[in-house]
């Protein structure tokens, strides 16, 4: 164990070997942490838990120095420790293995490890010294092997080699199991065990609550940035887990009520059967969706991140072609993307050239920007998009204005389905009530509309029905905040 | 509140639009300077052989500054139709070369009774195989991947050498003595528009074409879904449902049918012959003319003008106070390194927005974002 010169031995022994205190972390007026709390004793695998967005990244990156909090205290065995980068983390023990490898794809596995920066650059000691950690941790890996070739769970056992080689004790592992194979996934979750039997610190954020429960020692449950559970592994469940990730929703559970539309759905809009999409690397992100929306009806999709619910949305609204199954839908369908900088507006281009986008695939001949202008000015009074005139640059416009200027373009020819992806994401409490109006608006007023929200709560609030995907798979679930929850978690529990 | 703001932001930027070019110009004019006065030149004595030799009298700016800004102008206009795609054609000065030995090699083998007819379609030669050397780094890049920045400077090579082999081997000469083409024969010459002068009707092409160039891609449908291509091609593609690769494809096609044009111009028009150095690097320099134009096609007019006027007076300066003409070079490029720096400097430092938005690679499928 690093100790650093001078330490009081004595407070060391007691305090935990990593201690994150009400950590808060804003971007922007985005609050990602907020009091969030952590303390991992040494020896034990502590796994952090919660929902996308919750912060758990976030609250990793600042343990491991490659992000900095707005206030709170890191302390390291007891010491308060002030981490500017990795390489500080790294001086006091603490490494990382990120989601997305750090590796040199076109060099050698002794090259990659001695980029890691570990005394002078020789690759026969490096080689070596990769062998001896291998026969002494049970990850052995061909010093010489291109990374390029080797299968994803090498790759992950190579970050592992090399924050070993830095003689990391405390090794943070962001998702490691999301990437591999089941077979893959349990050698790893030994090794974790193993690696923390031998005095090691492991922090394992995760999903898998099963996997989760199966391996650590004590978990801490994050949620919109702040910790809401610490527990023994022993003393929760994965149900109660899941209620602490998801979180009650009691108080806008009772706004839901009145906001269910009160006539029946009419004729089926969208119409999916038996659908599969297959990705370019060949993996399958639906499969056999099946799925009717009608005309005067919302449908809430939840899912946990990557369950298959961007493809859901992209086929539904006819940005993407099935690789199997057939689809029937209208022609014109609104949809609202939720990266909205990158699919929905030209940041540099005016509000009426970005209102000009809807339908220019098809227009022909001469633009009639004198049309298009009156109609973004009558837009922008309609839908209370606050800008200097239909001539500003999207880019001077919040996030919340256009937002707005977006679903107004998208339901300007009143399509026949709206199709919304995280509708609100960004944006603060007042345009997000203007965003829920508006939708339930565009409901009322025939349009069939699906709703996707990272935010379970959101779903809850606007849907009329709910269908859940989870690993692909699209299922109807009953508008119950458990059973929702139990589904989404379904697929990978 | 909001109102204050973007007045205030737009009054900056039309600031910074003005400002800019000056700032290049007064840069790259201390920039020769400083060179002159270093190398032993005479500054003044040296200047004032550059503004005579391109602005000097009317014969001047007419047979000097305005014949050399001509080419420039057709390739000014190609990369800017290209770099607004989000096409970083590097090939103009290629398209320009394969432009001039495809309206040479009609040319020169029409009979002369075609007059006016053979004239068009010797242009029109140059603008379909400009188009057509074009595509073949569209085709790279679309089909392959491959970045056109490269694929484009190889076949400038390409093309120069192809080029030198055609005035060696079957367009030579009658005589096979001289690496040049025939001499194309007077009825199938752009006609002169200033008698007395070498400017010839070229130059109301080239600015017409322009002209066309800005109303096109202001005014139609195919004008926005190539703007909007280019500005962002995820959007264009998601919430304008536009087929990006195939403006992509259309844009880089008609960027080298405009540089093709270019040089169909520049041998019915200027040399009346195809020669191998036939370009000083016209298609080079129409980036710094297409960029101090800030892509905008009427703009270049203006800055074709401005390089043309350079290059002419370069000459003179060369010819009249004994100035090697690369000075001129040396202060052009500065122009270009200012212009390109500027976009990284000021309010949308790093979000975007930039004049050049290439090296982003083309979205593949869309793939699940990274879990927070």
């Amino acid at each position: 164990m690093v100790i650093p010169a001078g330490t009081d031995r004595t407070v060391s022994t007691a305090a935990p070997r990593l201690a994150l205190d009400s950590i808060r972390r804003s971007y922007g007026s985005v609050l990602a942490l907020d009091d969030a709390n952590l303390s991992v004793a040494a020896g034990e695998v502590h796994a952090l838990l919660g929902e996308n967005g919750a912060g758990k990244s976030t609250m990793m990156k600042i343990a491991y120095g490659l992000d900095q909090a707005n206030a709170g205290t890191i302390r390291v065995d007891g010491v308060v420790a002030t981490l500017r980068s990795p390489r500080d983390a790294m001086a006091r023990g603490i490494g990382m293995v990120q989601q997305h490898f750090a590796l040199v794809d076109a060099m050698t596995v002794a090259e990659n490890v001695a980029l890691a920066g570990v005394d002078m650059f020789s690759l026969d000691a490096t080689a070596a010294m990769i062998r001896r950690i291998g026969e002494a941790s049970g990850l052995s890996l061909d010093p010489d092997a291109i990374v390029r070739d080797l299968p994803i769970g090498a790759q992950q056992r190579l970050e592992i080699v090399k924050a070993l080689a830095r003689r990391t004790t405390t090794l943070i592992l962001d998702e490691p199991t999301a990437v591999l194979s089941p077979q893959e996934s349990a050698e790893l979750l030994e090794w974790i065990r193993r690696f923390a039997d031998s005095g090691g610190t492991v922090i394992l954020i995760a999903h898998k609550l099963r996997e989760v429960l199966s391996v650590a020692d004590r978990v801490t449950v994050l949620r919109r940035g702040r910790t809401v559970l610490t527990a023994a592994a022993s003393d929760v469940t994965e149900s109660s887990l899941a209620n602490a990730m998801l979180g009650e929703a009691a108080v806008r559970a009772t706004v839901t009520e009145q906001a269910r539309s009160s006539t029946p759905p009419g004729a089926t809009v969208l119409s999916l059967h038996g659908v599969s999409v297959v990705d370019a690397a060949g993996v399958e992100r639906l499969r056999g969706a099946t799925l009717d929306v009608r005309s005067g009806e919302m449908v809430g999709v939840a899912a946990i991140e990557g369950a298959g619910q961007r493809e859901l949305l992209r086929v539904l609204a006819g940005r993407m072609a099935p690789t199997r199954g057939t689809v029937q839908l209208p022609d014109a369908i609104g949809f609202a993307p939720e990266d909205r900088h990158r699919d929905a507006v030209i940041l540099d281009a005016t509000l009426t050239e970005n209102v000009a986008l809807r339908g220019a695939g098809q227009r022909r001949g001469i633009v009639a920007w004198n049309r298009l202008r009156a109609t973004t000015t009558a837009m922008m009074r309609a839908r209370d998009v606050r800008a200097d005139s239909e001539g500003a640059t999207m880019r001077t416009l919040s996030g919340g204005n256009q937002q707005k200027l977006v679903l107004g373009r998208e339901l300007a020819d009143a399509p026949a389905a709206l199709v919304v992806e995280n509708p609100t994401r960004g944006l603060d409490i007042r345009a997000t009530a203007d965003m829920h109006a508006a939708l339930r608006a565009a409901r009322d007023a025939g349009t069939a509309v699906v709703v996707y929200s990272s935010d379970l709560d959101e779903v809850l609030l606007l849907a009329d029905r709910i269908v859940v995907v989870a690993a692909g798979r699209v299922r109807d679930v009953p508008s119950d905040r458990d059973a929702v929850g139990r589904a989404m978690l379904a697929g990978i529990a | 509140m909001n109102t204050l703001v973007n007045t205030r932001m737009n009054t900056r930027a039309t600031l910074r639009a003005i400002l800019e070019p000056l700032l290049a110009g007064v840069l790259a004019l201390l920039v020769l300077c400083g060179l002159l006065a270093v190398s032993g030149y005479p500054v003044r004595d040296s200047l004032t052989a550059l503004w005579q030799g391109a602005f000097g009298s009317w014969s001047v700016l007419a047979s000097g500054t305005l014949v050399r800004a001509t080419p420039l102008l057709f390739t000014g206009l190609a990369v800017a139709v290209a770099f607004r795609a989000g096409i970083l054609n590097i090939g103009a000065e290629g398209q320009l070369l394969i432009g001039a030995a495809a309206a040479t090699a009609v040319a020169v083998h029409l009979s002369p009774a075609f007059g006016v007819a053979g004239l068009l379609l010797a242009l029109f030669a140059g603008v379909c195989c400009g188009g057509l050397w074009a595509a073949i780094a569209a085709v790279l890049r679309l089909r392959f991947g491959v970045l056109e920045v490269i694929s484009t400077i190889m076949l400038n090579v390409i093309a120069l050498n192809i080029t030198g082999m055609l005035v060696r081997g079957p367009l030579q000469e009658p005589t096979h003595t001289f690496p040049q083409s025939a001499l194309i024969d007077q009825a199938l010459r752009l006609p002169r528009v200033i008698p007395g002068t070498r400017l010839h009707a070229g130059v109301v092409l080239a600015v017409v074409t322009a002209l066309t160039i800005a109303w096109f891609l202001r005014a139609t449908a195919s004008g926005f879904r190539l703007r909007m291509t280019g500005a962002n091609p995820p959007a264009a593609a998601s919430a304008g449902k536009i087929d990006v690769a195939r403006v992509t494809w259309l844009a880089f096609v008609a960027s080298g049918a405009i540089a093709g044009l270019g040089g169909a111009v520049e041998v019915t028009g200027v040399t009346y012959a195809l020669y191998e150095n036939l370009s000083p690097g016209y298609g080079y320099t129409a980036i710094a003319v297409a960029l101090l134009a800030r892509l905008n096609p009427a703009r270049a007019i203006g800055s074709a003008v401005i390089f043309g006027a350079l290059e002419a007076g370069a000459s003179a300066m060369q010819r009249d106070a004994q100035v090697p003409a690369g000075m001129v070079g040396v202060a052009e490029a500065c122009v270009i390194l200012v212009l390109v720096a500027s976009e990284w400097i000021g309010p949308r430092a790093g979000k975007g927005g930039r004049l050049i938005r290439g090296g982003t690679p083309r979205p593949g499928p869309t793939t699940t974002a990274p879990a927070t």
